[in-house]
């Protein structure tokens, strides 16, 4: 059994995910492969990567599925990692220790040499988002690239997760959600970000922006009236002769 | 629990260098990170103006490109049958020097006995220019396959297209019609553009067959009919014109609306322009009641009326004639909304939005300008409604009439080049269409000596095709002959079997470059196949009696070649994305980009570009030798992209010229290079703000256009509404000049090369019974990968090992069938058998999967039990790369009748479900011996790093 931080961090680092920029593009999860499998800590391996089963451990996943019937549905792109939750069942359960959450920012990690690999934590996840590494045996989680967004060699402004850094629809946000002048916790209050299942009660730190409503509007002021004839008497050939003798 | 020790500040590698990506053709700038001589990371630069820091999946990914085991190893000499995968390895001496036999032979025989089809390479200024200088007109790249629809339906009329040619100006615009975009062209400025876009609230319009990716975030998704983009889009441009919701100025200013068409029926001048003594296109005066010079300021030209030239002959606006094409009933929205899926009220509705837009949020900007006539403007106005389209209504037999009315949509909301509106990318605009014109007429195609142009151009008449006296083909492709007099970009898709045939001719080479041929880059793929490994009986020889191949990988077209020369991973290689080519420029100005390498090749394999170098100066080819028969580059292809001039001061790359401070023009530049790589591989010039739009009249940017050499004169270009090369070729159709189409092919150029815009429906509808083929099928390339490049990939191949067939859910209900259940596709041209998933955001009458998942057992190095050969298919097999016989017994290539684009989404199919336990992909084909490197059973990649220190 783990605890979880005795207070609330001061900061709540996590993504906002907009899900109507999204497009399902998988960039954010190959990039998070990428700096992930040569960075901290034991790399994602993979399994008969040439053969009929090839399948790896991965910290990012986008879903893709319709919601809705016929033309009114909705096919909707949902990119899936730990949430860093404030109330993380992952961390209580795990009776070695390894699976903990920072006092400073909330992230939720791994301490590799402690885990087992006996997979209680991924069991009490209800979002899905760890996965076991086949060669390592240990548990794998998103970091929220905790080796790039405080590396000091790094410039600043490539502090971010790696997913954030590449994503080409601009579809991620990273920052401080516990601070509500973030830009990214204004970008939740302004879109009516949301937490994926609250009736879970884990409080989520990570959020998503819903898809604005699809519609038959302009989307730039309403509805707009319909076209009528240029010139009921002389037809459109005199319409344009009568706008070109202006 | 409290935090714990960690390093949060890592090295993050020991050497990070720039270089261009090419896990797919959209060509964005990488930060590449080395660990101990390993690829630790690949990321978007931040400085490249094509994805400015962003990376999608692919090029992520391109760490498992480069450590692919399907890399080939070694120059290859084919032992056994061809397709049995039999080879033996060879130096690179003696490859090359049976290379250079086999070809000297035939250059000096007949030169057109080479047919070089170089796929999907981005060095065409390069290998274009090498088969001229060969001798042959026998090339192409994979153009005529792809886009050239697209192309060239854009060329003939705003003188620039989408992707390389053009781009939206996402800032400004309010509304957004995406019509069946290929993710992989122009794939991450498109996300960041759709991102700009939602941010602004600007309106976003998908009109495509199928609602994943882009579509899946538009703001209304119109699920058309494959194929009738044209109607809908003819549709739209009938609401507007009865509406009178066009801008006439624009028009006016910029287009040929004005122009005088000779109404002359049955006469040689019918359909052409009345034009001065100069050959000036005229227009009729209204002030002066008569003809003026169209180019002139103070004329006030008519658009409609009809004229008495004073010479017996009367002449009508080009305006008038297209007011009445669209004004007619036919293409009223309640006409067309069947047939295209589209509902009639839902057509008015988005006319009535596009105009909106364009009219009522007209947008401008406060900087001056001024057009190429002098006149100044204090401000830039624009309509806000942008465009895009490629392969979705490029890639079908009716697609450059469909492209050439998307453009005139938007000419006539004067959305060209404007504020909101559609962009040139330099050094387009050019000349509708541009010079040259394509070489290979008889006297230009002699043994031993150079060909006298380039094997591909511009056609504007039937004088300028390359065809005999009595009308057959002068190439092996049929590329611009009457079967396909603007094929801008070739036909490869025929090669293989026209070859084969020997229809018009037979060859003796065929010489490949990075296309699979054998796979999913033929129409016919198991025809093509048998083709591939067809003997003579008589003399036993294969009926294409060599070919030779370049690829890095161990695919699936490979072991049908006789000589493999092994290419070298994009990563290991010096490359060049030129300006001469397909530029990586944006509207705010022109860009090119090198590839340097980052690492050396593990391998005995060379560079594609640096072996046909070496070849070339084997051969003695003109240009490729010194006068002294030593090489001219000896130094490979670096030494080409740096000292090669295309004409006096103008070369591959356009950065750092002369003594390093000339760009556009310059003598070449020994530290050319070198500037690149300092500026992290590209090259970029920003305009100046009063350049940014109008580029087709503005006189600033055509000045500057001149003097870059992108065009050879600052006259305006003016966007061709009414197309009369189209016309010319029709005119010899209907009996006039000496240049004829022979009897066969008369009355199919006479009704396809109609000088505005026609639709037609695709021509596989005419050679299937509705009945019995009542379904359309497409495909598309997921967003992660390229071809069969990516889904051989160890990462991506996890995202997506074997594809489905996508049944729109109506249709599975009255079908009976359920996600998982195997069916069989039927066309005209074959069966298969596929797995199925049932989806709503799909056309009715459509189903699709996508491309290039499925792989022939053993290639690429994957078990053959891969899900990719097992389950994964391919549509190929279904579509015929010939149309049926027609009424003379001939059969016309599936392609589009003006430019032969291959129209791969015409296909009909019919769909039943399989009999229980009847699963598997189907057809399947004996496994190509492996090759390539050991193949681990597992894998933990750590990027030069040490795993757990």
């Amino acid at each position: 059994m783990t605890s979880l931080p005795a207070s609330t961090p001061p900061k709540q680092l996590g993504l906002v995910i907009d899900l109507d920029t999204c497009v399902g593009c998988q960039a954010c999860v190959v990039a998070c492969k990428e700096w992930n499998t040569g960075g901290y800590p034991a790399p994602l391996s993979d399994q008969d990567p040439y053969g009929a089963d090839a399948r790896g451990a991965w910290l990012n996943r986008v879903h893709g599925f319709e919601a809705g019937e016929g033309a009114d549905g909705m096919t909707v792109h949902f990119p899936k990692s730990c949430l860093h939750c404030a109330d993380a069942a992952c961390v209580t359960v795990c009776p070695t220790g390894a699976s903990y959450k920072r006092d400073e920012d909330g992230i939720v990690l791994v301490e590799e040499d402690k885990c087992i690999g006996c997979g209680l934590c991924a069991w009490a996840c209800p979002y899905g988002a760890r996965e076991l590494d086949g060669v390592s045996k240990v548990m794998k989680k998103c970091t929220l690239c905790i080796d790039r967004i405080y590396n000091e060699n790094l410039p600043e402004d490539e502090r971010q997760p790696a997913c954030v850094n590449t994503c080409p629809a601009h579809a991620r946000h990273f920052g401080d959600l516990a601070d509500p002048e973030s830009q990214v916790s204004k970008l939740v209050a302004e879109r009516g970000g949301f937490d994926l299942m609250p009736e879970m009660g884990y409080r989520p730190t990570n959020k998503y922006l819903p898809p604005r409503p699809r519609s038959g509007g302009t989307g730039c002021g309403g509805t707009v009236p319909a076209l009528e004839d240029a010139d009921p008497a002389g037809g459109f050939l005199g319409w344009v002769d009568r706008m070109l003798s202006r | 629990m409290s935090s714990r020790p960690l390093d949060t500040s890592p090295a993050i590698s020991d050497e990070a260098r720039y270089t261009t990506c090419y896990m797919c053709a959209c060509r964005c700038g990488i930060k590449v990170h080395l660990r101990n001589g390993e690829l630790r990371f690949i990321e978007g630069n931040r400085d490249h103006p094509t994805n400015k820091g962003v990376l999608c999946a692919k090029g992520a990914a391109g760490i498992m490109h480069h450590h692919s085991p399907a890399r080939l190893t070694k120059p290859l000499l084919r032992v056994g049958e061809r397709g049995s995968g039999a080879f033996r390895e060879i130096e690179w001496d003696e490859a090359l020097s049976i290379a250079t036999e086999w070809l000297d032979r035939i250059r000096n025989d007949d030169p057109r006995k080479l047919a070089f089809f170089t796929g999907r390479d981005q060095s065409q200024a390069m290998t274009g220019w090498w088969a001229t200088q060969f001798g042959t007109p026998n090339y192409a790249a994979h153009g005529g396959f792809c886009s050239v629809n697209m192309a060239a339906g854009g060329i003939y009329t705003i003188g620039g297209s989408f992707w390389e040619f053009g781009e939206p100006d996402w800032e400004h615009a309010r509304y957004f019609l995406m019509f069946g975009v290929a993710e992989d062209h122009d794939s991450n400025p498109i996300k960041g553009g759709l991102a700009t876009l939602k941010a602004n609230g600007a309106k976003f319009v998908s009109v495509n067959p199928v609602r994943t990716g882009y579509s899946a975030i538009a703001d209304e998704w119109l699920g058309v009919t494959p194929g009738t983009d044209g109607l809908f889009v003819m549709a739209l441009i009938h609401e507007l014109l009865r509406a009178g919701k066009v801008d006439l100025d624009y028009l006016v200013r910029y287009t040929n609306a004005s122009w005088l068409v000779v109404d002359n029926p049955g006469a040689a001048d019918n359909g052409l322009f009345v034009r001065d003594g100069d050959g000036t296109p005229l227009c009729w005066d209204r002030e002066a009641g008569a003809t003026a010079k169209a180019s002139s300021v103070d004329a006030r030209p008519a658009l409609t009326g009809r004229y008495d030239l004073g010479d017996g002959r009367h002449a009508v606006p080009a305006f008038q004639l297209l007011a009445e094409r669209y004004l007619d009933p036919q293409y009223a929205p309640d006409a067309v909304a069947e047939r295209t899926g589209i509902p009639a009220e839902t057509i008015r509705r988005i006319a009535a939005e596009v105009a909106d837009a364009a009219f009522s949020e007209a947008v401008e900007l406060d900087v001056p300008w001024t057009d190429w006539a002098g006149r100044k403007h204090d401000k830039m106005v624009g309509r806000p409604v942008t465009m895009l389209a490629m392969r979705g209504i490029s890639a079908h037999a009716n697609g450059f009439h469909t492209c050439r009315a998307l453009h005139i949509l938007q000419t006539l909301l004067g959305s060209i080049d404007v504020p909101g509106g559609f962009r040139y990318r330099p050094p387009f605009p050019r000349p509708a269409p541009p010079g040259p014109k394509p070489a290979g007429k008889p006297d230009q195609v002699v043994p031993g000596k150079p060909m006298g142009g380039p094997p591909l151009g511009f056609t504007t008449g039937p004088e300028d095709l390359l065809v005999e006296a009595d009308g057959t083909p002068r190439r092996i492709d049929k590329a611009f002959s009457w079967e396909a007099p603007v094929s801008a970009h070739g036909l490869m898709h025929l090669v293989i079997t026209n070859a084969w045939k020997g229809d018009p001719y037979p060859i003796d080479t065929l010489f490949m470059y990075m296309a699979n041929m054998a796979w999913n880059s033929a129409m016919n793929t198991s025809e093509t196949i048998r083709m591939l490994t067809d003997k003579d009986p008589e003399t036993g020889e294969y009926k294409i009696p060599r070919i030779i191949y370049s690829d890095a990988f161990w695919s699936e077209t490979v072991p049908y070649a006789d000589l493999v020369f092994p290419d070298t991973t994009y990563l290991e290689r010096w490359d060049c994305i030129s300006l001469l080519d397909r530029p990586i420029s944006g509207a705010e100005g022109p860009a090119d980009a090198i590839r340097q390498p980052i690492v050396k090749p593990s391998r005995d394999v060379r560079p594609f570009q640096d072996v046909l170098l070496d070849l070339g100066a084997r051969l003695g080819l003109p240009g490729l030798v010194k006068d002294d028969g030593s090489p001219r580059y000896p130094g490979g292809y670096p030494d080409y992209l740096v000292n090669h001039e295309r004409k006096p001061g103008v070369g591959s790359l356009a950065g750092w010229r002369g003594n390093g401070d000339e760009h556009g023009r310059g003598a070449p530049n020994p530290g050319q290079l070198d500037a690149y790589v300092a500026n992290k591989c590209f090259w970029q010039d920003e305009l100046p703000a009063d350049q940014l739009y109008y580029k087709h009249a503005n006189r600033g940017y055509l000045d500057y256009a001149k003097r870059m050499g992108f065009i050879d004169d600052a006259a305006p270009i003016v966007i061709q509404l009414y197309s009369e090369p189209l016309q010319k070729f029709r005119l010899a159709a209907e009996g006039h000049g000496v240049v004829q189409p022979p009897e066969q092919h008369r009355e199919r150029v006479r009704t396809y090369f109609d000088p505005l815009p026609i639709w037609y429906p695709p021509f596989e509808d005419d050679a299937n019974d509705e009945a019995r083929y009542p379904l359309h099928a497409v495909t598309q390339r997921p967003m992660h990968m390229y071809h069969s490049w990516g889904s051989q990939n160890a990462w991506l191949r996890q995202i997506l090992g074997s594809n489905r067939l996508y049944v729109p859910a109506t249709l599975a209900a009255e079908n009976g069938l359920a996600d998982d259940d195997w069916v069989y596709l039927t066309s005209r041209n074959g069966r298969i058998r596929c797995q199925i998933r049932v989806m709503q955001g799909v056309n009715g009458r459509t189903v699709w999967t996508w491309n290039a998942i499925g792989k022939r057992a053993g290639a690429w190095n994957l078990d053959d039990d891969a899900p990719e050969a097992t389950k994964g298919f391919l549509l190929n097999h279904l579509i015929d790369e010939l149309l049926p016989e027609r009424g003379s017994g001939y059969r016309y290539a599936n392609a589009d009748p003006v430019t032969g684009q291959a129209a791969w989404y015409d296909l009909r199919v019919s769909i039943e479900k399989a009999p229980v336990q009847e699963e598997g992909a189907e057809p399947q084909f004996p496994s190509l011996a492996r090759a390539g490197h050991p193949v681990p059973e597992e894998m933990a990649y750590v990027g030069g790093g040490k795993v757990r220190s």
